[in-house]
């Protein structure tokens, strides 16, 4: 008997597969062997920087979107947690010397900790009220960054010289197969590696009964208290899980980056993470790697490029009506506007629409 | 005695001020459901046009602030009518964002036009003070709070006695039975983004007025507004009013003394002190002093 077409789904089963298809598995070799070859072939380091900081916030931002674009809830104290999982990074992995695996772990449990403790009260108030007093937090930490001289060096920031090493394979000083590799090379594996980790991680939790709760709440939280969801166990858990994955992102930006300071943590990044989702596709996983990979380096493109952007000054002589950090923030706000007017699904709903075309190709329905 | 009088006073004038942007907010809020993360950019946007219509269009400061407050409360009306309202039937989510991302734009476009630098307003009361026995209460904080009872008082009014505040009043209280009874939702959304645009100019002008200077921080002063508003209920006019007031002296207080009683707390605490006090108050009351609980009802 000849098999079904893949478009037809005959279970529930069928729908709730990680990969439903044959092109879905090529897709991913596809993928892996792109990973693979973009450190070979891209060797300038400036692009691989940009790569990097775009994988980093890739790993946030499927955190935040757990968070609001699964569960609903609007957070905007993400630049908190980043800042708290770069300082774990600075003291468990430079202070004490423990292994990458060892800070990584350490950074993500203390945001989820964290996430689990400010939960509770943040989250007993509904939708608007969590986004005000997560603006809180986001000024309250960067006072405490400022403040915790002897964890956060102060104003002055502090370096994080955490251990980039795992096993024989170290990150500064990579050698593989008898040839050896830069940094942001070997960096660009680690944390592209990461990112499809935490991303499976996230869409196993999506597609399983914890995830069908989340979307429940989303939805409509009555209704699902009243099919048994238990709400606040479920909001909790996925703030402290989206505090975690936060917190592994600042600790591997404090990493590779090598130096943070309270400036960094500011108001404006937790509003480049909401950027990044919005554009990437609110509710899609892979929406929130797209959004990072458009949006992630883009404060330094716009840094390296100002020059030829018309009206921006690149130096405080230059002629050009605004700076490249307000530049930077405009363009932010403005995607925010753009995207949540005329496409509010953001780009991974572009990317559905276009596969579905194909899918039913050449029947448009 | 006369030092803590003297530091009260000036944290009402300062708690005026936020009650000014808080009261905005609630009245956004109470009218359309959105919570107005750009009201902070209207404020920036106040001062900095009554600046300029004192200093490049010459014209007396009481004009140039009245001025101001018309154009920022036609401003605040395009944004509803352009942006906001086609986010009607949205999730709450997406108009918070929005209206985040309207305040990144507006606050760059001041920058763009007026500069980072410090510019200083044309206002009439300067560094002036009058003494009323040991204290000396400095002008501009006396014509702060005049001019927000004032203000204050005028808009109550409004709403309990004027056709449009009544018109107001039923859709915040019950959007379809006021469409039935043929009040225009348009234009009340229109008019609440209005009111509340001429509210973030006055505040604009009295919080860059004097010594304080006017720079584009401004906006992000005018953040401390949110735990007025929620201090006193998301939804409450007169909470908005006093949680203002709560939040101004509380942030006196703790930057008058805190060197003295609380050093630990470290340098600048009083400017993330108000937050403290949100986060305090939503612990024992979840919706702050005045709001109206939430019934959920399965």
């Amino acid at each position: 008997m000849a098999s079904p077409h893949a478009n037809l789904t005959r279970r529930y089963e069928d729908e709730l597969r990680l990969f439903r298809s044959r092109a879905a598995k090529v897709a991913l070799a596809g993928m892996v062997a792109l990973w693979l070859l973009v450190p070979q072939v891209v060797d300038d380091d400036f692009w691989l920087s940009i790569l990097n900081y775009a994988g980093i916030a890739a790993i946030g931002a499927i955190g935040l979107n757990l968070l609001t674009g699964y569960t609903g809830q609007v957070s905007l104290g993400h630049a908190f947690f980043l800042g708290c999982g770069a300082y774990a990074a600075a003291q468990v992995g430079a202070e004490l010397d423990l292994p990458f695996p060892v800070w990584l772990v350490a950074a993500g449990a203390l945001g989820a900790a964290l996430g689990a403790a400010i939960g509770p009260f943040a989250l007993r108030l509904r939708g608007n009220y969590l986004a005000i007093v997560t603006l809180g937090l986001v000024f309250l930490g960067e006072h405490l960054f400022r403040n915790m001289r002897e964890v956060t060096g102060g104003n002055s920031g502090t370096s994080v010289a955490a251990p980039t090493h795992v096993g024989v394979f170290d990150v500064q000083d990579a050698e593989v197969l008898g040839t050896s590799w830069s940094p942001n090379q070997a960096w660009f594996w680690v944390i592209w590696a990461l990112v499809a980790l935490v991303a499976l991680l996230a869409r196993n939790i999506v597609r399983t009964r914890p995830g069908r709760a989340m979307q429940a709440v989303r939805d409509r939280d009555v209704a699902a208290e009243v099919v048994g969801v238990q709400l606040g166990r479920y909001k909790v858990a996925a703030f402290a899980l989206s505090s975690a994955l936060a917190a592994m992102a600042g600790a591997l930006y404090g990493a590779y980056q090598q130096f943070v300071s309270p400036d960094q943590w500011s108001l404006f990044v937790s509003i480049q993470y909401i950027a990044i989702i919005i554009v990437g596709g609110v509710g899609t996983i892979f929406g929130s790697v797209l959004g990072a990979l458009f949006l992630g380096g883009l404060p330094a493109l716009i840094e390296r490029y100002s020059e030829s952007i018309p009206l921006v000054k690149s130096t405080a002589t230059d002629s050009g009506i605004i700076s490249v950090f307000s530049f930077n923030q405009a363009v932010f706000g403005v995607l925010i506007v753009l995207f949540l007017v005329f496409e509010p699904r953001g780009l991974a709903a572009m990317w559905l629409r276009v596969k579905a075309y194909f899918k039913g190709w050449p029947f448009s329905y | 005695m006369s030092d803590f009088l003297q530091i009260a006073f000036g944290g009402l004038a300062l708690g005026a001020r936020y009650a000014l942007v808080a009261l905005g907010f609630v009245i956004i809020y109470k009218a359309t459901g959105v919570i107005n993360f750009a009201q902070g950019a209207l404020v920036a946007l106040g001062a900095y046009l009554t600046y300029a219509l004192t200093d490049s269009a010459a014209l007396p400061f009481a004009v140039a602030v009245v001025g101001a407050a018309l154009a920022t409360a036609l401003v605040g009306a395009s944004t509803e009518r352009l942006v906001l309202r086609r986010m009607v039937g949205q999730p709450a989510f997406a108009v918070i964002m929005i209206t985040i991302g309207l305040l990144f734009i507006l606050e760059q476009l001041i920058t763009a036009i007026w500069g980072f630098g410090a510019l200083n307003l044309a206002d009439p009361w300067g560094v002036d003070t009058v003494d009323v026995g040991e204290v000396a209460l400095a002008v501009r904080d006396l014509w702060t709070l005049g001019i927000a009872a004032a203000v204050l008082a005028a808009f109550f009014a409004f709403f309990r006695y004027s056709d449009w505040g009544v018109a107001m009043r039923a859709t915040a209280f019950d959007p379809e039975a006021a469409l039935a009874q043929g009040i225009s939702a348009r234009s009340v959304f229109a008019l609440s983004w209005a009111i509340s645009g001429a509210l973030a100019a006055l505040a604009g002008v009295t919080l860059a007025s004097g010594a304080a200077g006017l720079s584009p921080g401004i906006g992000a002063i005018a953040l401390l507004a949110f735990p007025a508003m929620i201090v006193g209920g998301l939804d409450s006019p007169a909470g908005a009013v006093i949680g203002g007031l709560i939040i101004g002296v509380t942030q006196a207080l703790v930057a008058g003394y805190q060197d003295d009683v609380a050093p630990w707390l470290g340098g600048g605490f009083a400017s993330v002190a108000p937050y403290v006090v949100m986060i305090l108050i939503l612990m024992v009351r979840p919706y702050g002093l005045f709001g109206t609980p939430e019934v959920r009802r399965v």
